[in-house]
């Protein structure tokens, strides 16, 4: 398989613009500016099949193609590199080492809606990142290839890196805009959609990190080339950031639809230390896990994953051995959905909170009949009763750990204390 | 006297401000740049920036409090956050915090009596495949181990 993600990352001094350039950098975004029209470039993207690489998975093209063309508004376009989803660590390899692709992709996606004003938000944790787009950017200014008539064509666009300042739910697009109008990180209502009223109300387009990063090896290469890859609806590749109990963790670039049980035993090495496999989350913590039967058939793009009853998300594989208590576990993401709830919508405050005390005193063997229950409906409560999709995201995992797991949540209920034999979490 | 930035920032808070489309956009940013000069955000500092961004104290706070980087108590000279997400937890995370805080003599949440070293811990930072991990101020660490941890520290001044 041809890489189309990672093809700079293991040059050295990826991150320069002369590098860069040196392998074929900025020809598509020339490419792009002087003969391609907006609309032309939109329907290349559709052809591609890309679709966004930040969780929800929508063809990239059709997003672009719901933007008004005739807005008196300005309009903006935002890369999303807020990557804070846990087991996710994808965007910051290619922040760090191929900023100049991220930088290419925004520039195009901004071109194909016609905005002047493009930012990337990076999250605030990531300072060592956030100064090498920085860089990036001042050296892509000084080539022409951002500002005012860019390379002659008439075209202008403006590119601001914008920090962060810790919180997760600011990954959400409309809390991503929120934040970015200087306000706390509160999702809104949709509708309207952010291509409508996105960013002081005007269209805006978010696109993921990853999603943009691809954009200029399929203009170099064509739609078709792109399409080619991967199965009849996730086309092209994908990058996997896989962690937890493997031996090789990491970031890896895999054709859509690639077997996810070949992919830990052969690639990532399979689980260390003569362990067996209890459980793998496939797309993020927000994603629910799934068992080793659930497994075996699993390939990793949207419609497979999907089949078996979790969601690809954003790729983060995350690994559990049978030495990991589930209630430990459950536990841990209960408390970071807790933690990381915004508070505009009760049912998810309160229950992300109820679901983090009821898990942690199951595995503080102080359990009581009825727990597992008393879970599952605070998670079907929460379940399509919020402004953002982040309560799902909190209730979906906590009741697939009870479902999937149930005799281990029972055992630590009866007995009093965990079961599990080295129930540490390492 | 009053609170306020030394020429060299006030200089980059108009800079930053002039980049973006609308100037409450920049809130976020100006907000950085307090906390960098001032060590935190106190009262005053959030009046000043409130000032200088033509808002009410009670918006910037309200902004303030909502994002976990930005504090309104001092903290540490270092500010070490230890990542304890599932992916984490389950490559020692919580072995890590507990060496740090005996280490230190500190529970999560406190800062030594010397006001060398704070203790967090975090949520995911998008370093899973390198854990356990933490971050010290603008710098991460990662694949630790207590021997790693301890040459850190010292290190440290
Ligand atoms: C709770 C929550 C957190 C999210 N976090 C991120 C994130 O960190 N990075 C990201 O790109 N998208 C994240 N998303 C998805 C965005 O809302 C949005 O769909 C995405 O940025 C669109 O880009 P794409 O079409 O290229 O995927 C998150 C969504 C939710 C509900
Ligand atoms: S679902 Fe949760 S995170 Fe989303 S808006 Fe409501 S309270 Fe905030
Ligand atoms: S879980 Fe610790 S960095 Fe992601």
């Amino acid at each position: 398989m041809e890489k189309v993600l990672l093809r700079n990352i293991d040059v050295p001094d990826s991150h320069t613009l002369a590098v860069y350039s040196s392998r074929g950098g900025y020809r598509p975004w020339q490419e792009v500016v002087k003969n391609i029209r907006p609309e032309q470039l939109i329907e290349e993207i559709k052809a591609s099949g890309l679709r966004g690489r930040g969780g929800a998975g929508f063809p990239t093209g059709m997003k672009w193609g719901f933007v008004p063309k005739d807005s008196p508004k300005p309009k903006y376009m935002v890369c999303n590199a807020d990557e804070s989803e846990p087991g996710t660590f994808k965007d910051r390899l290619l922040i760090e080492k191929d900023p100049h692709a991220i930088i290419e992709g925004t520039l195009m996606a901004a071109y194909a809606i016609q905005s002047h004003t493009a930012f990337i938000y990076i999250r605030g944790e990531l300072a060592f990142g956030a100064n090498i787009l920085e860089r990036a950017v001042d050296e892509a200014t000084q080539a022409g290839y951002i500002g005012k008539n860019i390379l002659g064509s008439g075209y202008d666009v403006d590119l601001i890196v914008h920090r962060g300042a810790g919180a997760y739910i600011c990954g959400e697009e409309t809390a991503l805009l929120s934040s970015l109008e200087g306000g706390r990180g509160w999702p809104k209502v949709k509708p309207p959609f952010p291509a409508t009223h996105g960013l002081f109300g005007c269209p805006t387009v978010v696109n993921n990190v990853e999603t943009l990063a691809a954009l200029p090896w399929i203009i170099e290469h064509g739609a078709a080339a792109y399409a080619a890859m991967g199965t009849d609806k996730s086309k092209g590749t994908k990058l996997f950031s896989v962690s937890g109990h493997i031996s090789k963790p990491g970031v890896y670039e895999l054709e859509m639809g690639y077997p996810l049980m070949k992919f830990l035993e052969e690639d990532c090495g399979g689980v260390p230390n003569g362990r067996r496999l209890k459980g793998v989350i496939p797309g993020g913590g927000s994603m629910p896990v799934l068992r080793p039967d659930e497994l075996e058939k699993v390939n990793l793009d949207y419609e497979s994953v999907q089949a078996a009853g979790s969601l690809l998300g954003s790729g983060g594989v995350i690994v559990m051995d049978d030495g990991t208590c589930m209630v430990r576990a459950a536990w841990n993401l209960a408390r970071f959905f807790a933690h990381e709830s915004c508070g505009q919508c009760s049912p998810c405050r309160e229950g992300c909170h109820w679901m983090e005390k009821i898990f942690h005193r199951i595995e503080q063997g102080e359990g009581r009949k009825g727990d597992l229950e008393l879970i599952l409906n605070v998670s079907g409560n929460i379940m399509g009763n919020t402004i953002c999709p982040f309560g799902d995201a909190a209730a979906m995992p906590a009741a697939a750990f009870v479902r999937k797991y149930r005799e281990e949540f029972e055992e630590h209920i009866t007995q009093k204390r965990c079961t599990i034999r080295n129930g540490v979490m390492e | 006297m009053a609170l306020e930035f030394s020429p060299e920032t006030y200089k980059k808070f108009e800079e930053t401000v002039n980049r973006y489309p609308k100037k409450e956009a920049a809130l976020l940013p100006v907000l950085c740049l307090a906390q960098k000069e001032f060590g935190h955000l106190g009262q005053e500092a959030i009046e000043y920036v409130a000032r200088l961004m033509e808002q009410s104290p009670a918006r910037v706070c309200g902004v303030v409090s909502f994002y976990t980087m930005l504090n309104t108590k001092p903290i540490g000279w270092h500010h070490i956050q230890v990542c304890r997400t599932l992916p984490c937890a389950l490559r020692g995370a919580e072995r890590l915090t507990s060496f740090i805080s005996k280490t230190l003599g500190i529970e999560v949440g406190q800062t030594t009596a010397d006001g060398r070293f704070t203790l967090s811990e975090v949520e995911c930072l998008a370093s899973c495949g390198t854990a356990p991990m933490m971050q010290i101020n603008d710098d991460y660490y990662e694949n630790l181990t207590d021997e790693k941890v301890t040459e850190v520290l010292a290190s440290l001044k």
